[in-house]
This record gives C-alpha cells, structure tokens and sequence, in this order.
C-alpha cells in the first residue's frame, strides 16, 4: 500500500516540487481514465467532445455551478482527508462512510436540539460533537488493530453497515427521546444558530468548503510540522524504524483513526449542517469515493484538496452531462473505478520495474561490477 | 514415485561435482572460483564462516541462482538447472534452513505436494499416508504422517523436510545449517538419520560453521573463505585446529591505526543478562561484562548465537528476563529507547534499511529520528524542520555524507552515505556509549575504513564502544577487549593481542574453554 | 398459525441465504488461494444486471444466467490481473471493481432501456417449488462441491498451498499464479450466479444497488466461518436466519429489535476477527506474493 504513498517534504520549496510531481503523475491516471470513458462513451454511440463539453460547463457554466461544484467538493476533501491521514500511519481506511453517517446523525441530533444558544457557540459546538464522534467510531478499528491485530479493512467494512443500522435505528425508533421525524426518516430540522451559513446568495454554497480547506491546512500542519506528525509518518513507512526511535506502535495508530474519523465526521456534519439541514437516512456514498480522492490526491492534504474538487467537477458536471449529450451520468461512477484502477497499475509499474531489475541482477549481475570480496549480500537477494 | 536411495559401496564415482563456480551479486563476489568434489554415499561437510559464500554456493547448486561461470557436474553429467524442479528431478533435495513447510498442512500434504501423483483429480489421503508412513519407516524417520506440521516440534518438522526430498527421489540431500534451530536431542536424532541415509547409499552435503558438527558427522570436510575454496579434508585426518585455522584464515588483514587504549571507569554494565528469544527458549544465557570509557569491547561470535536478543535487550527493543543492564551506574533494565537514548546510549543498528532509517524520508528527517521530541528540534509539540536542516547540513559536511540536499529521500544514497548519515546522528547527542552492531555490513572498502576510523575516534573521546560483528577481522582489527558468544553465553574473554585467531575460531565454534555440548535455539 | 409460519420461514431462510451462499463460496475459494476479495458486492451486481440484459434479448433465463456469470467473470478477470500479474494494492482493485459493479449496469441501463431505476420486466429462471428458485439447491449443492475440491482433490492441495503459503507451493513447482487466477475467476462466476439470482431467480428484473450490501455480508460470511466452506454456510444460514426471522416477525408482530437482527453479520463477524469468541485464522500467504518484491 505504501507504494501509492509519495515522499513528503519538510521545506517549502521541496513541497512545491513535490506537488508539480504528484499532479503530474496523478493527472497521468486521470487522464487515462477520461481516455477510457470517451472510448465508452464513443462506444455507446454518442460524441466524447459534446458530453465532456457538457460535463465542463456543468461544473464551471455559471455561478450556480461553480458553486454546486465546491458543494460536492466539500465532503470529498474531507472524505479524502480522513482517508490519507490513516494512509500515512499505514492503515487503509474503508470505513469513511460509516464516520461521515456517525458525525452526520450527531451533528442533526445536537443541532436540532432546542439549546438557545447564539449561533457563535451553538455551530462550533455542533461541529465539535460531530467531529468528536467520528472521530471515536473512527478509533475503534485503531483499538482493536492494536489490541489483537485484526485487519482494519474488514473491521471499518463492518463498522460501515453497524453505522448505517445504527442510523436507520435511530431515525425511525427513538422518537420518544431524540428529535427525529420517523415519517421523514430523518432527523427534525437543525436550528439556524446551528446551520453553517451560506457563503453565496441564491445558491447552496455553503460554509462547509471553508471547513474543508481549513482541514486540510490543520492536516498538513499537524502531518509534517508536528511531533505527532512525525510519529505517525514514521509509524506508517517503517514499523521497525518506529520501534527504534521508541515510538508506540497501537497509540500512534489509534490516534490516527481518531483524527480520520474526525475528518470523516466533519464531512457528514457539512452536509447535515450546512446542505441538507438535517440528517437524512439514505447514506450518500462520499466514503468510497473518499478513497479514490486520497489515492489520486497522493494522500497529501495539499493532493486532496485538488483531486476532491476534481471529483466535485465530476459529480456536479455529471448532471448536466446526461441532460444535454444525453450521457448517463453513472458514468464518473465508471469513471472512479477506472481512475482507481490506472493509479493503482501506475503505483505497481514502479515496483514491478524495480522487481524486475533486482531479479535479473540476481540472476545474472554484469561482469565487473564487484569491489569487494567474500561478503555475501546483506539480504538474500530475490529468488 | 518415491525411489529410494540405491545402495552402493563405491565411494569413488563422484555424485556431485563443482568447477571453478563464480557468483557475483551487485557490489560483491559471493562465489570466485569455488570447487567442490562431493563422493557417492558420504557426508560431506562444507564449512565456512558467515558470508564465506556456503548458502550462495548451494542455492546455485539447486538451481535457485545461475552461476556466472563454472561447471557443475551430477553423477558424471554436466547440468544446467533452471529452476528447483530441475534440480529435483536430477536427484538433488535441499532442506532449507527456513522450512518451505506449510504449517496447516499434515505431514503427508506437505511431503506431497506438487507431486501428487497422476491420474485422477482425487487425492488418496489413506494411500498417500501409507506411502508416506513406510518411507518414513523404511530411513527410520519417526514422524506421524497424519500429524499436523504447526503442532510438531522443529526437529520434527526438520524430518518431514528430509522426507519429502526423499519422496520426491532425491539421491543427494543438502541440509542448510540444519542444526541451527534444534535442541542437542535433536541434533543426536538428525546425526542418526544421516547415518542411516547414508547406509542406504545417500550422498549428504552438510552446510554448517560448526567444527564440533564437522567432526561428529561428516566423512570429509571442504572449507570455503571469502567466497574461495581452501581445502579439502579427509574428517579423520584432520584437526579442530586445522580446521579453524582455514577457517579464519591466518593472513594479517590491513590494520587500522590504533593508540593503546586508556580505559577509565565502566560506563556499560550488563549483569547476569537472561533474555528470551523467539519460542521462549533463552537466547542470551546468564551473560555478564562491561564497557569502560576509553575502550571497544568487540563481541564476535557466528550469527544466531544470541547476539540479536542481546543487542535488542540493551537497545530497549526486548525486554530482558532477568539480570540488570546499568549506563553510567543507573540501572536501566527494561527502559525504552527514548530513555536510553537520553540516559547516554547511541545505538547504530544492524539493519539500516529497516531500523536504522526510514528510507522514502528525507535526510532531515532521518537525522529527527529518536531526537524528535527533544530540543532542539522540538518545541511545544511542533518541529523545527529549520533547525533539523541546519543540523542535517553540518553532519553532511562533517562527515562527508554525499548527497545533492537534506532533502533527497535516504532511499537515493548509497549504503556507505546511509550509514555515515545514521553515525552522524547517532553521535549528535555526545552518547556515553556507543553501541555498533555490523556497522560496516555490505559497506565499500572506502565506507568500512571511515567506519572504523570513526569507532576509534569516538574511543578516543572517551565514549565506551560495544561493538558487534560477525566478522573475526573487525572484531580482532578494532578491540580492546574480545569477548565470544556462543549458545547465548560469553564462552571467552580476550585482551586484544593476547590470543590467537585459532584460538577465537575454536571459541567461536563451540570448541575449548568452557564450551557446553550441543546446539540450541538461539535465532 | 404454527406450521405454516415455519415453513415459511424456512422458504425465507432459503431465499435469503442462496445468493449470499454463492457469492461466499466464490469469496471463499478467492481467498483460500490467497487473493483478497472485497469487490463480491461489484461482481454480484454486474451478474444481476447482465443476467437481465442477457435474458431480455436472447429470450432465455438460462443464457441469461450464462451472460451474467460471464459478466462478473470479465469483472473477476481484471481483479485478477490487478492483484496477481501487476502485483496491485489488492484492496485498492477490489474498490475500484466494486465502484465499477455499481456504475456499469446503471450506465448501461440507461444506455440500453433509457431508465435509470430499473429494468423492464424479463423471464424467470424456473422455480421448483412455490417461492424456491431452482438455484436455490444449485447453492446448498455447491456447498459439498467447494468443500471436495479444497479438501479431497489434488488442485485442492495446490490451491491451500497456494494460499496458506505460496513461497513454498513454488519451491515444489507449482504455479501460484495459475490456481490464483483459476480461484479469482471461479469466485467472479459464482458471485454474479448469487447476483442472477437475485434479479432473475427471485425476482424479474435489475434494480440499481439491487444487492445492498449482500457482497459485503458474503465476504462476512466467509471470515466468520473462519474460511471454510462447512462453517461458510453455518454463517449463512446465521446471518440469513437473523434476516428472515426479522421480516417474518415484523410480519407477524412480534416484539424484536428489528435492527439489532439485522446488524447481527457485522457484530458477530467485529467479534469473531478480534478473535473474542474464538480463534479466527485467515489464510497465512493471503495477499502475499510468492516472490518477495
């Protein structure tokens, strides 16, 4: 998994390149995965140009869609966020959509919760315990990894549909003691004191993008400016360099489930508080597009910020794609999986290079190559 | 289907024969010119120190790696092997020294598979165990053919290797360290089934560096140094001592200028040391010595003697079972490696690659690794990445780390600027003492004598240096002290200058002094 | 109204349990040969889908059938060459196949029917009794099938090795590689035979997200029956039971937490991998390559 990851850099003109790199080489897969669509596009007899022409002004035509686009942004940054955090201590994190279902329902509970507080208090307070218990159904695969070394990606699968009964549970049973509608399937509407307020008149454009970026700013501050950071890092590259400087493998990765499911929180408050005003029952499948966003954004905060708004420009020209060029707009749904597919077959190309290479030396090593006698290699070279 | 080992009591035709064998990996020759000549129905030992080129030699033998130049010959006809297979249904078998065994599987699945017979899709358990329990029966290999691998001890594991070489027809058995793993009883048990083998007309090649096992068990011996054949030996017509001598060479290797030591008081203090290794069995044995400022104490012995376990212990990576380990006359026994580290140790660990150094990071990052949360470089929870670079760029220049920028990722420089890199931070923090295990493994001739111009500098300074290393040459070149582990146990204690490479290589194989019978598991 | 509320019941257990049994059975031998497999759920909805395109236009449920196990096979096929020839993120390719199991037939629905929801009514596959599909025995009979191969044929023995501890199948000279596409392919037939089963055997048509979650439980299944074909379908039965007792009981009113029934695979299988229950052992080369890279 380690080798989707890229090198992080610690000052700022290396960050810099780095970025230029990660976009270079993500764009790669992108771009193969648009080829590819147009290829299927063309295939079911329509023109490539008209729909992603379409697809283009969707996303950025007017001012309605320019803001539409960064409301579908929103939770993808977030999502990816929470994806890339538990990436880089070495955890693939499957379980977003269940913390962005957790901080979502906490978030339409507390906030249609009759307080009487100013919206100064009342929002970062809904926030907060939004992000809280995320961030504590996040932990939970990072304390039983710890505990007995059971593999998160099964444990966050589970925890995804235990999320999602749990959602369904408490719309529909507990009217009698929490404010939901059971008829609605959906919490009561959150107080405006707790609503994050609309950024741009006559559109849905709504405060939960700032939530989003200024994420990602905390993120990359605490990944590589912070001891913590650098505990994490350590945790995910090399386990044994970790135990060498005497860092502690289950709290490190505990804490970064913690910190993605507070991400992964976030995201569902920003729809719960800021789009939909409640909480609703259907789950809206932001957390597996999450990962497509953390694998294309490199798992770097700066990454995602970029690939979550391509997604956005994706999801939000995607409707008037199938309006106009008649192009169903399940085909970015196609269009993920396949960008998913070219960034993990760039990710092997190296490695399978590199393994190539080491085994035909192995194999057969070029004459004149040796300097020293009668030491045998450190390692057993590849059989 | 199996064929069994085919008596004969010529023991002139050779069964195997090795030519001029040249092996070279990146940056080393493990073989160069090596011969081997092997007889029908004998035991053979190959003996060698680590690195000597032993495993390299016989993984080209069975196929696994093709040799750069040279012949190899099975009973008179010249092969080529491409893979295992080949090699197998020449009539080799290996016994790996880490078992290809599959651990759920019973001891007939694994003696089986892959050659299960053709025919039908079925798998005829009952026949198959038949099979296998009467050839077990018929070398005397007592084993359950229904038992399951993971519940069998390792000797007994051992003997479902050797049982499957011989189902698969294997005339030729070569057994890699096969003591290395097995308790004194088992070694007894595995010397009894070679005897047997080859009563039945096997030809058996025995890897091993111990001279006690050469003498219990083979016919002739051939020694192998530096990736060379030395000789050739008839076992009963030799000594320990010969042996030893080719063992580790006699010529005087370049030596490394060194002042007479000035030891001062012991900064180092480790105190009947017991520590568990893997299985739970003691590796390191009740083991006691000390470090004085001024001096390297070099702990030479052969690999898997215990020297991990101990260099964990006192590193803070395992937790010892008893005994105390004092810095500076505090006790630290079981601290962590933060608080060692504070207290005044610098540890330069055997694996650059995988402890030392976090490879995809940048070398500023490196040089945080352990010192992250302390001052300098740590402030309130934050880093001072500046700070790191600054540092990063100075121990770069102050010991001649060859790299574009602290930015490169560690990944990108060679194995002699990453091991300058992990010194360089290692003595950042003015340790007390120095704990260097294999600091100059798979290093260029340049980058070993900075090493060890280094470890004496740092003597020189009145650190106290624990080095340890495989390599007699490092130990002998460097010491002040010499101390030998074997089984787990300080066997010897030299002064440097005071004794004879002969007697060190005796020491190191279980031979003279206070030597205890028998091997133990001590990997 | 006793028996006829047992018998019922037990036609619910069947129902329920056939297409999760299938896709189990495919994750099973997926992971026995050491390939992780987190894309069921992709694999069971491209066989839904195009066991219905495949019935509406060449007019039999059979080849229709056919079409859809050959559909999520194609899917199974590119997991394959992911996690096995390119060496992939073998989770990675498994969300990249499930987010394309989710798109193509909507996409495809659209394209062919110009509808997004469902689609039109087709032929069933044959029922042999009332409410049974003839793939309901076709599941519980493959049960014993999977159990023979992995157990008591010789492919068995390679596939186990394969999975368990593939460096040393190759030493023996068996071709990892090969039993490892063999099993990832099996496991997309029989995923999209569960999916089929879903949109031609029990119902008539395709529906989006038809399969809710039934891949994820499959893969549940799998790991709470601790990798065996045998325990495999004890969890199904299980987890089916849980399910069709709570519609049975809703039905009838019966006090019980509806959702705590239906949360029932996920809790139990959270308890079984943390191993609080007992001892849960996945294969030891799953996801391993035979040759250290």
């Amino acid at each position: 998994m380690s080798a989707v990851a890229d090198r992080p850099r610690t000052n700022s003109s290396g960050w810099l390149r780095h970025l230029g790199l990660t976009v270079v080489s993500s764009a790669g897969a992108v771009a193969v995965a648009l080829l590819l669509g147009a290829l299927v596009i063309l295939a079911s007899g329509q023109d490539p140009v008209t729909a992603y022409r379409a697809l283009l002004s969707g996303a950025f035509g007017d001012r309605r869609s320019i803001a539409e686009t960064l409301v579908a942004a929103a939770p993808y940054v977030l999502g990816g966020l929470a994806f890339a955090v538990a990436f880089r201590a070495g955890l693939f994190n499957i379980g977003i959509e269940g913390q962005i279902v957790i901080g979502g329902l906490a978030a339409g509970l507390i906030g249609a919760a009759d307080l009487g507080l100013p919206p100064v208090l009342f929002l970062p307070l809904a926030l907060l315990v939004a992000a809280l218990a995320g961030g504590l159904w996040g932990a939970i695969p990072g304390v039983l990894k710890s505990l007995s070394g059971a593999h998160e990606v099964i444990t966050t699968i589970m925890l995804n549909y235990l999320a999602f009964r749990l959602l369904t549970y408490v719309l529909t049973k507990t009217e009698s003691w929490l404010p939901v509608n059971p008829q609605l399937q959906a919490t009561e509407p959150v107080q405006p004191a707790a609503r994050l307020p609309i950024l741009l008149e006559r559109t849905r454009l709504h405060a939960g993008v700032i939530v989003a970026v200024l994420a990602a700013l905390a993120l990359w501050f605490l990944l590589y400016r912070t001891t913590w950071g650098y505990r994490l890092r350590t945790v995910g590259y090399s386990r044994g360099a970790a135990a060498f400087a005497g860092f502690s493998w289950g709290r490190v990765v505990t804490g970064a489930m913690f910190v993605s499911g507070v991400l992964g929180g976030l995201a569902g408050a920003g729809e719960t508080l800021g789009l939909h005003g409640r909480q609703i029952s259907a789950p809206q499948g932001y957390g597996f597009t999450a990962i497509a966003v953390g694998l294309v954004g490199r798992n770097h905060p700066i990454g995602v910020v970029l690939s979550g708004f391509l997604f956005g420009v994706l999801r939000s020209g995607a409707t008037k794609m199938q309006n106009t060029a008649g192009t169903s707009k399940e085909l970015v749904l196609v269009l993920q999986g396949v960008i998913i597919l070219s960034v993990a077959a760039f990710a092997s190309a190296g490695r399978l290079r590199a393994w190539w290479a080491r085994r035909a030396q192995a194999r057969q090593a070029p004459l004149g190559e040796a300097t020293t006698i009668g030491v045998e290699p450190g390692s057993t070279p590849p059989v | 289907m199996p064929r069994a080992m085919t008596v004969s009591d010529d023991a002139a035709p050779l069964a195997v024969e090795m030519r001029g064998i040249v092996k070279r990996f990146p940056g080393v020759v493990a073989n160069d010119g090596v011969n081997l000549a092997v007889r029908r129905g004998e035991i053979h030992a190959l003996l060698g120190e680590n690195g000597a080129g032993k495993t390299t030699l016989m993984n080209i033998l069975f196929g696994l790696y093709h040799q750069d130049a040279g012949e190899i010959r099975i009973e008179g006809r010249p092969v080529r092997f491409q893979s295992p297979r080949d090699a197998v249904q020449a009539g080799l078998g290996m016994v790996h020294q880490h078992f290809m065994l599959v651990d759920r599987f019973t001891v007939t699945e694994n003696v089986i598979l892959g050659f299960e017979g053709t025919g039908t899709l079925r798998l005829d358990r009952d026949a198959a165990e038949r099979r296998v329990g009467e050839l077990a029966e018929s070398f005397g290999l007592r084993v359950d053919p229904r038992a399951r691998v993971e519940d069998l001890p390792v000797g007994m594991q051992q003997r479902v290797e050797i049982l499957r070489a011989l189902y698969q027809g294997s005339r030729i058995l070569i057994l890699d360290e096969p003591t290395a793993l097995l308790t004194p009883q088992e070694v007894e048990e595995l010397y009894q089934t070679l005897e047997r083998l080859r009563a039945a007309g096997g030809t058996i090649i025995f890897i091993t560096h111990k001279l006690r096992e050469v003498a219990a068990i083979s016919d002739r011996v051939t020694v192998i140094r530096r990736g060379k054949t030395v000789g050739t030996r008839v076992t009963a017509e030799t000594t320990p001592s010969e042996l030893a001598e080719l063992m580790v060479g006699r010529e005087v290797s370049l030596r490394v200028d060194r002042p007479p030591a000035h030891p001062g008081e012991p900064v180092l203090a480790v105190e009947n040391l017991v520590v568990r290794g893997r299985g739970g069995v003691p590796a390191v044995n009740d083991v006691s010595f000390s470090v004085r400022r001024g001096e390297i104490v070099g702990l030479c012995g052969v690999e898997g003697n215990g020297q991990t376990e101990l260099v964990e212990a006192l590193a803070g990576l395992r937790a010892p079972e008893s005994g105390r380990v004092m810095l500076k006359g505090r006790d630290l026994t079981g601290a962590d490696p933060r608080t060692l580290r504070r207290a005044g140790l610098a540890y330069i660990p055997e694996d650059r690659h995988h402890r030392g150094l976090v490879l995809p990071f940048s070398l500023t990052e490196n040089v945080l690794l352990g010192t992250s949360e302390d001052p300098p470089f740590s402030r309130w929870g934050c880093i001072d990445y500046g700070a790191a670079e600054e540092t990063c760029e100075r121990l770069m220049r102050e010991f001649d780390v060859r790299a574009p920028s602290p930015d490169v990722p560690a990944a990108a420089l060679s194995g002699g600027n990453q091991q300058k890199l992990i010194i360089a931070r290692e003595l950042l923090r003015e340790p007390d003492v120095l704990l260097a295990v294999q600091p100059t493994r798979g290093l260029d001739v340049g980058a070993i004598e900075f090493v060890h111009r280094e470890l004496i500098e740092q003597r020189e300074r009145g650190r106290g240096v624990f080095l340890v290393s495989f390599d007699l040459d490092e130990i002998l070149d460097l010491s002040d002290r010499i101390l030998v582990i074997y089984q787990g146990r300080i066997v010897g204690e030299f002064v440097s200058g005071q004794v004879s490479r002969t007697e060190i290589g005796l020491r190191m194989g279980g031979r003279g002094g206070d030597e205890r019978g028998g091997g133990q598991a001590a990997d | 109204m006793g028996d006829f509320f047992t018998v019922e019941l037990l036609t619910a257990v069947l129902r329920t349990a056939t297409p999760l049994l299938f896709a189990a059975l495919g994750g099973l031998l997926s992971e026995r040969s050491g390939v992780m497999n987190i894309a069921l759920e992709g694999f069971m909805l491209l066989g839904a889908f195009t066991a219905v395109a495949g019935t509406y236009y060449l007019h039999d449920p059979f080849l229709g059938l056919l079409c859809g196990a050959l559909a999520a096979a194609a899917g199974a096929a590119i997991h394959a060459v992911w996690c096995i020839s390119l060496r992939a993120d073998q989770i990675v390719a498994g969300i990249a196949l499930n987010l394309l199991g989710a798109g193509i037939p909507i996409f495809l629905m659209q394209r062919l029917w110009e509808q997004a929801g469902r689609t039109p009514s087709v032929e069933k596959l044959p029922m042999i009794a009332s409410g049974v599909s003839i793939l309901v025995p076709v599941a519980f009979l493959l049960v014993p099938v999977v159990w023979y191969l992995l157990e008591r044929t010789k492919p068995g023995l390679r596939i186990q090795a394969a999975g368990e501890h593939p460096q040393a199948a190759e030493s023996v000279g068996i071709r990892v590689s090969g039993y490892r596409y063999a099993c990832v392919i099996a496991s997309g037939v029989l995923a999209g035979i569960g999916g089929a089963f879903l949109s031609i055997g029990d119902l008539s048509l395709f529906t989006r997200d038809m399969t809710q979650g039934r891949g994820f439980i499959a893969l549940a299944a799998v790991i709470f029956g601790n990798w065996n074909p045998l325990g495999t379908l004890a969890a199904t039965l299980l987890f089916a039971g849980a399910q069709a007792f709570q519609v049975q009981a809703q039905a009838a009113g019966v006090g019980i937490s509806a959702d705590l029934l239906l949360a029932l695979p996920y809790l139990l299988t959270l308890i079984a991998i943390t191993g609080l229950v007992r001892h849960s052992r996945p294969p030891a080369g799953l996801g391993r390559h035979p040759t250290v890279d």
